[in-house]
């Protein structure tokens, strides 16, 4: 066993793919926030690894199919604060745009100073439901799959399990040194070859819609582009 | 038996729950709870206990017996750790203790040996204070609405529970202030169990016809045992307001006994007065293994009520959406997890909304089909007993190697 921090490359050193998956399980952290003031002092000291689990690692838990935020902050703003403002801002920002889970908690923090400095009632608005912080651990395992050539992903990708897709796809964000996924990390080690592709799994928003949904729309974009080269 | 849910679930699943299992083969198990029959927890242990066999872990299920003191001393646990304010007299305490002491001597060479121990609810939690020297992980594991408990009787509690290595809770907000890790996962059903296989309608209208409901009429269910937490007075209630806008309505309450529940008894009667001989309302005492009569009630109705004021996740609630069945439920625990305000049923918090929502529904048809088969496929997704496993596992590794700072552990591969 071996652990992954922050940060650490995964990329792979050679033209095999490895496909993994892997499992998560949820962990309280103990700590809730009922207002906004609360929600912002709470955040400033939580565990980053709750950060990750509601904008990421959320996405591998139960939740209904029409999901109209990315984000499980923004989610909370809306409905249980009830500011659509702010609760916009939240769900504009891409976790994977930032250095590190510091500089997105850094973020968020200004974006909610920023609000309350816009409508101060927020100070003292009671919400209708508290936020609980959650943090989570992720267990990955080798699936014992190997792709030897990009063609085979468009063949294996619509028979990998969600909770692969999501380990490769979105996790990845966060291991890899470009935050891009572990398929596109996969390709760029082939050069030029297969720009194609790299270039219509860089179209695929995977923050909309369940793991099922993202997983074929997957299998479609790589038929399209592979039978596009044939 | 996994290839039997590779039908339901998909065999992605099954193949990851495999892949999971593969580095923990041969380790060993234990559940201990207090029942073998009745109630949610007996139900899912029925079904995790082989499946975890099956997939080559050494899975033991252990039960813990008493007296009727020391299940007067467990309800009352149950109840105050969901709000109600009432102390537990010390003689009650020591017997809960004594109980637990002489489970501890019983169960010694099995529990010493295991490498996991999961401890479910308060019954036998007093157990681990006998294994000072435990080799194995000790979890315990709260299937109970602990968000509000009556401090006191927490505060008893919580000295046995401390010690464990970690605990387990349904929802965020039942967990406690512990120093242990604290894990959440709700709890899940048997799609393939009699009380959730697919049934013929000739066997539906068998069981309907049994029990004297006219299969012509409008009907609302509500299954679960006769506890006050589950206001099937409220329900009486709420079906005698619909009733004056859809006067053909019936009503089934139907809920089994289980053994370690002394007051279903005092419950029952208090129901049975309220339905005032009303034929239009069956109030029915199921044997615990009345799982296909359960089954075709639910199929049967139109729309299927959960009106808790309590709840720790309500079982109910999901073996209803399985059966693409729209659920109008209190606004409590993890019936909020599960009923999607407007999409697969409505949240409610009186008998008045409770009517509204039934006269809405009866009125739309579509709707019930609508909101029925999103309430399906979201258990499909999440709740059914293949997810559950697969957290279990999850939480084995977890503990078995993880820090709780680190966010990912790889297993099964050299480093």
């Amino acid at each position: 066993m071996r652990t992954e921090t922050e940060g650490a490359a995964t990329a792979p050193q050679t033209e095999v793919f490895r496909v993994k998956d892997c499992a998560l399980v949820a962990l309280a952290t103990g700590r809730k926030a009922r207002s906004l003031q609360e929600f912002r002092e709470v955040l400033r000291s939580i565990e980053a690894g709750s950060i990750y689990h509601h904008f990421w690692g959320g996405l591998l838990q139960p939740r209904f199919e029409e999901r109209e935020f990315n984000n499980d902050f923004a989610s909370w703003v809306r409905h249980g604060i009830h500011d659509a403002v702010l609760a916009e801002r939240l769900a504009a920002l891409h976790p994977a745009r930032f250095v590190d889970l510091e500089e997105l908690r850094t973020e968020i923090l200004d974006l909610v100073d920023d609000r309350i400095d816009e409508a101060d009632h927020l100070l003292w608005t009671r919400p209708t439901e508290q936020f609980e912080f959650i943090c989570s651990q992720i267990v990955v395992f080798d699936t014992e799959i190997r792709l030897r050539h990009p063609r085979e992903l468009a063949e294996h990708v619509s028979r990998m399990s969600t909770s692969s897709i999501f380990y490769h796809f979105i996790d990845a964000r966060r291991r890899t040194p470009d935050h891009q996924d572990d398929f596109s990390d996969w390709l760029q080690a082939w050069g030029d070859e297969h720009r194609a592709l790299l270039e219509a799994l860089a179209g695929v928003d995977p923050y909309f819609g369940s793991l099922a949904e993202l997983r074929s729309e997957l299998a479609t974009v790589c038929e399209a582009v592979h039978e596009g080269e044939d | 038996m996994l290839q039997d849910y590779e039908r339901v679930a998909g065999p992605d699943v099954i193949e990851q729950v495999r892949q999971l299992t593969r580095p923990l083969e041969g380790a060993k198990v234990v559940h201990v709870n207090s029942t073998r029959s009745g109630g949610g927890v007996a139900e899912i242990l029925r079904k995790l206990v082989p499946f975890m066999q099956e997939l080559g872990i050494d899975t033991h299920w252990e039960v813990i017996t008493g007296d009727s003191d020391f299940f007067e001393c467990t309800k009352g646990m149950h109840n105050t750790l969901q709000g109600n304010r009432m102390p537990i007299a010390e003689n009650l305490l020591r017997v809960y203790e004594e109980t637990n002491a002489r489970t501890a001597e019983q169960l010694r060479p099995v529990l010493e040996d295991a490498d996991f121990v999961f401890v479910h609810d308060p019954q036998p939690a007093a157990l681990l204070e006998h294994f000072p020297d435990h080799k194995g992980k000790w979890v315990w594991r709260c299937h109970i609405d602990a968000s509000h408990p009556y401090r006191p009787v927490w505060k008893y509690l919580r000295r046995f529970v401390t010690p464990y290595d970690a605990s387990v809770f349904s929802l965020a907000a039942f967990a406690q202030e512990l120093p242990h890790r604290q894990y959440l996962i709700p709890p899940s059903i048997d799609p393939l169990a009699d009380k959730n296989v697919d049934l013929d309608r000739a066997i539906v209208d068998e069981v309907v016809g049994e029990y004297g409901i006219d299969p012509e009429r409008p009907l609302i269910v509500q299954i679960s045992r006769f506890d006050r937490f589950k206001d099937p007075v409220g329900v009486i209630r709420a079906f005698r307001l619909a009733r004056r806008f859809v006067p053909s309505l019936q009503l089934v309450l139907a809920g089994g006994g289980a053994s370690d529940d002394p007051e279903g008894e005092i419950v029952l009667s208090e129901v049975t007065a309220a339905a005032e001989q009303d034929p239009s309302i069956h109030v029915l005492l199921l044997p615990a293994d009345a799982n296909r009569e359960v089954n075709a009630l639910q199929r049967a109705s139109d729309i299927v009520l959960q009106k808790s004021v309590r709840e720790g996740f309500g079982l109910t609630v999901t073996e209803a959406m399985w059966k693409s069945r729209p659920v109008i439920g209190g606004d409590v625990g993890g019936i909020r997890l599960q009923v999607k305000n407007h999409h697969t049923g409505f949240l409610v918090n009186t008998p008045e909304g409770a009517a509204l929502r039934i006269r809405y529904l009866l009125h739309q048809p579509d709707r019930i089909e609508e909101m029925g088969a999103k309430a399906k496929e979201f258990v499909r997704e999440n709740f059914l007993i293949t997810r559950h496993l697969r957290e279990y596992l999850t939480l084995m590794h977890s503990l078995d190697h993880g820090r709780h700072e680190e966010m990912r552990l790889v297993v099964g591969e050299e480093a």
